[in-house]
């Protein structure tokens, strides 16, 4: 491990890298602090830029990134009470208040303490449970892993939109459907392309990504009339007060960080949960944790209650990078696009990673921590600036991401047909959207498709065309038993109601 | 008797997955694969018929709370415009090149969105058209087709 933690050390602290992990923080926190753009979109518009990179390069980017729009959505749910991603909600409920109160400077602050220390606590837990869960994870075979991607699905599908179980799983079967355009993998049979040569490679994970996330957002800003900077000008660099922190409040953080770090990590590694369930989870336990006196204050501006969630959201972050790296199946959107990017590099995560590509494994692990320390030194002091800049009115705002979206897929594969099935698909997308059929399913599917169809095929295969493959190896058994209890959950709920 | 706008989306996506369903079983697979465990149809033919199954359910089942979309809030115009612009931008960006095509989008959408400062408009459009092409082109040696450009030899 020590050697792998220096390897990483060396790829992550190269001058490029340092200087991508900046970058990436830098414009993950200005994109995240945008109510309604989150990491996906902040990560789908890197990807065309990462495309020429080394793989460790791209992925530190956008690991940067993410961690960077996590952080920025909080600054917008602090001083807007306008969660720049789902994953900050919760910040909201002490954070807005604070800064109602005079104390946006000190709540800026406890949120950006608290994001590092769940962040870094829980890069010491991936950093501990990655190489340990690949070796576990060599057992997996076909079967198991065919379970483990229907789980996440599932798992997805159901966290992804409250009450919308079927909406979403009907998005990852489009995400499914739309992963088998092209050429069939092994047989080299063209599916569902129409005499078009433009599909016979099948429609691009970039594509997907800037279409679903980037042009779609930036067309529902205009569709439904949203105008982030409006809220954006009413910041006062004045109205922000100190960022420094007494023993008081210094010492009720110490007391929720750990706690809300491992809610945190462990929340993150279930596939589907991600950032947004481990704040709340975070959030409702440490009222349970606290005095009563200080259970009062819950969403009136306590220090607990604005800790827990941004500790939690960060640890989740790093969590969800567990089932990425060891098994190489996403467990959120954001790292599913991850993957995306990841297998565009000719890179497949998984449990052999760290053997066949040890600088990515270990570097992308050592450059959260330096991410982490980054956003701390950088982003702190600069918060308030970065929120004056974000003034930007949505005249310039929209057709910007809207260049860089369609730029983006046309310098990759300068084909015009492209740009137009992307404008479809958003138009498609944009539409969806209104009626909370979530996004995040179909790009999951979409990414897990080539590899769901394969390990079914084997499984098939091996099994002379028999499902009793599902139930055979117990490993499979238990993960299909757990997505039935997923399943069976949400009907529950829906017959509850 | 009014029909959901959802119904109608999961109406929409079941005839479209039994247009999948039908292109699916249409896949020609190689004749000794016709009777294997698994062939290049499987996939797409077990897609289509749970597509089909989901999207019947959501049809069936009763809509506990109403999700309808306030139209009067939606900007239709303005979107429409928008996509036609993108859609223009996308059959000129060839045969007119990639700067002349990018700032003329760009400048047109800034436009239609409400913008006037025909500076800020400019600043906006050709010269950082300019700085982005100098960075793709120039620095990370990516190849832009621009037959105005070339005729001006500013790009070989």
């Amino acid at each position: 491990m020590i050697e792998g933690i220096l390897l990483g050390l060396k790829t992550a602290l190269s001058f490029t890298n340092l200087f991508m992990v900046m970058f990436g923080c830098i414009i993950g926190t200005v994109i995240g602090m945008l109510p309604g753009l989150g990491p996906m979109t902040a990560i789908a518009l890197m990807i065309p830029i990462t495309y020429g990179f080394d793989p460790s390069t791209g992925l530190i980017l956008m690991a940067g990134v993410y961690y960077g729009a996590v952080f920025g959505g909080s600054t917008s749910s602090i001083l807007i009470n306008a969660p720049g991603v789902p994953g900050t909600v919760a910040t909201t409920f002490d954070g807005y208040p604070m800064a109602q109160q005079g104390k946006a400077g000190k709540a800026l602050a406890i949120a950006a303490y608290s994001s590092f220390s769940g962040g870094t606590i829980a890069a010491i837990f991936l950093l501990i449970a990655a190489p340990m869960l690949s070796k576990v994870s060599l057992a997996f075979r076909s079967p198991d892993y065919f379970a483990l991607m229907v789980l996440g699905l599932t798992a997805v599908s159901a966290f992804s939109a409250k009450g919308q179980f079927l909406k979403a799983i009907m998005m990852a079967v489009l995400g499914l459907m739309l992963a088998t355009v092209g050429q069939d993998s092994l047989s080299d049979i063209p599916r569902f392309i129409f005499n078009s040569m433009s599909l016979s490679d099948g429609i691009s994970f970039i594509l997907i990504a800037m279409a679903m996330f980037a042009m779609s957002e930036a067309l529902m800003i205009i569709f439904k009339g949203k105008d982030p900077s409006k809220v954006t000008k009413s910041i006062s660099l004045s109205e922000l007060g100190s960022i420094r922190l007494d023993k008081e409040e210094r010492k009720k953080m110490l007391k929720t960080i750990p706690r809300s770090s491992v809610i945190g990590f462990l929340i993150g590694v279930l596939p589907g949960a991600g950032a947004t369930i481990a704040s709340f989870l975070a959030y409702g336990m440490e009222r349970n944790f606290v005095s009563k006196e200080e259970k009062e204050k819950f969403g009136k501006g306590s220090v607990h209650g604005l800790a827990a969630p941004e500790t939690a959201n960060n640890a989740a972050c790093s969590g969800a990078f567990v089932p990425l790296l060891t098994l190489g199946i996403p467990g959120s959107g954001t790292t599913a696009v991850m993957l995306g990017a990841l297998l565009s590099f000719g890179i497949q995560p998984g449990p052999r990673l760290y053997m066949t590509n040890p600088e990515v494994f270990w570097s992308v692990i050592m450059s959260m921590y330096i991410g982490m320390v980054i956003l701390l030194i950088l982003n702190l002091p600069l918060i308030p600036y970065i929120a004056r800049l974000l003034a930007v009115p949505r005249n310039y705002l929209v057709p910007l991401i809207l260049f860089f979206s369609v730029a983006g897929i046309y310098l990759i594969y300068f084909n015009t047909f492209d740009i137009f099935l992307m404008i479809g698909l958003a138009v498609l997308a944009c539409s969806l959207r209104l009626y909370n059929f979530p996004m995040p399913p179909l790009i999951l599917a979409f990414v897990l498709g080539g590899m769901m169809e394969e390990n079914l095929r084997r499984s098939l295969i091996i099994s002379d065309g028999s499902f009793n493959f599902l139930w055979d190896r117990p490993l499979t058994a238990v993960i299909l038993a757990g997505t039935i209890l997923l399943v069976s959950w949400q009907v529950y709920k829906s017959f509850k109601k | 008797m009014k029909i959901s706008t959802v119904k109608i989306i999961s109406l929409l996506f079941f005839i479209f997955s039994a247009f999948y369903l039908y292109t699916a079983y249409q896949i020609r697979v190689f004749s000794f694969d016709e009777n294997a465990a698994f062939n290049a149809k499987t996939f797409p033919i077990y897609l289509g018929y749970f597509g089909m199954f989901i999207a019947a359910l959501k049809i069936v089942l009763p809509e506990k709370v109403s999700e309808e979309v306030d139209q009067k809030f939606l900007n239709y115009k303005k979107t429409l415009i928008l996509v036609l612009i993108m859609v223009a931008y996308g059959l000129a960006i060839r045969p007119v090149g990639f700067f002349l095509s990018t700032s003329l989008f760009l400048i047109s959408s800034y436009y239609f969105l409400g913008e006037r400062r025909w500076l800020r408009m400019f600043m906006l459009s050709f010269p950082f058209v300019a700085i982005f092409m100098f960075l793709i082109h120039g620095l990370l040696d990516i190849y832009l087709t621009d037959p105005i450009l070339k005729a001006l030899g500013v790009i070989g």
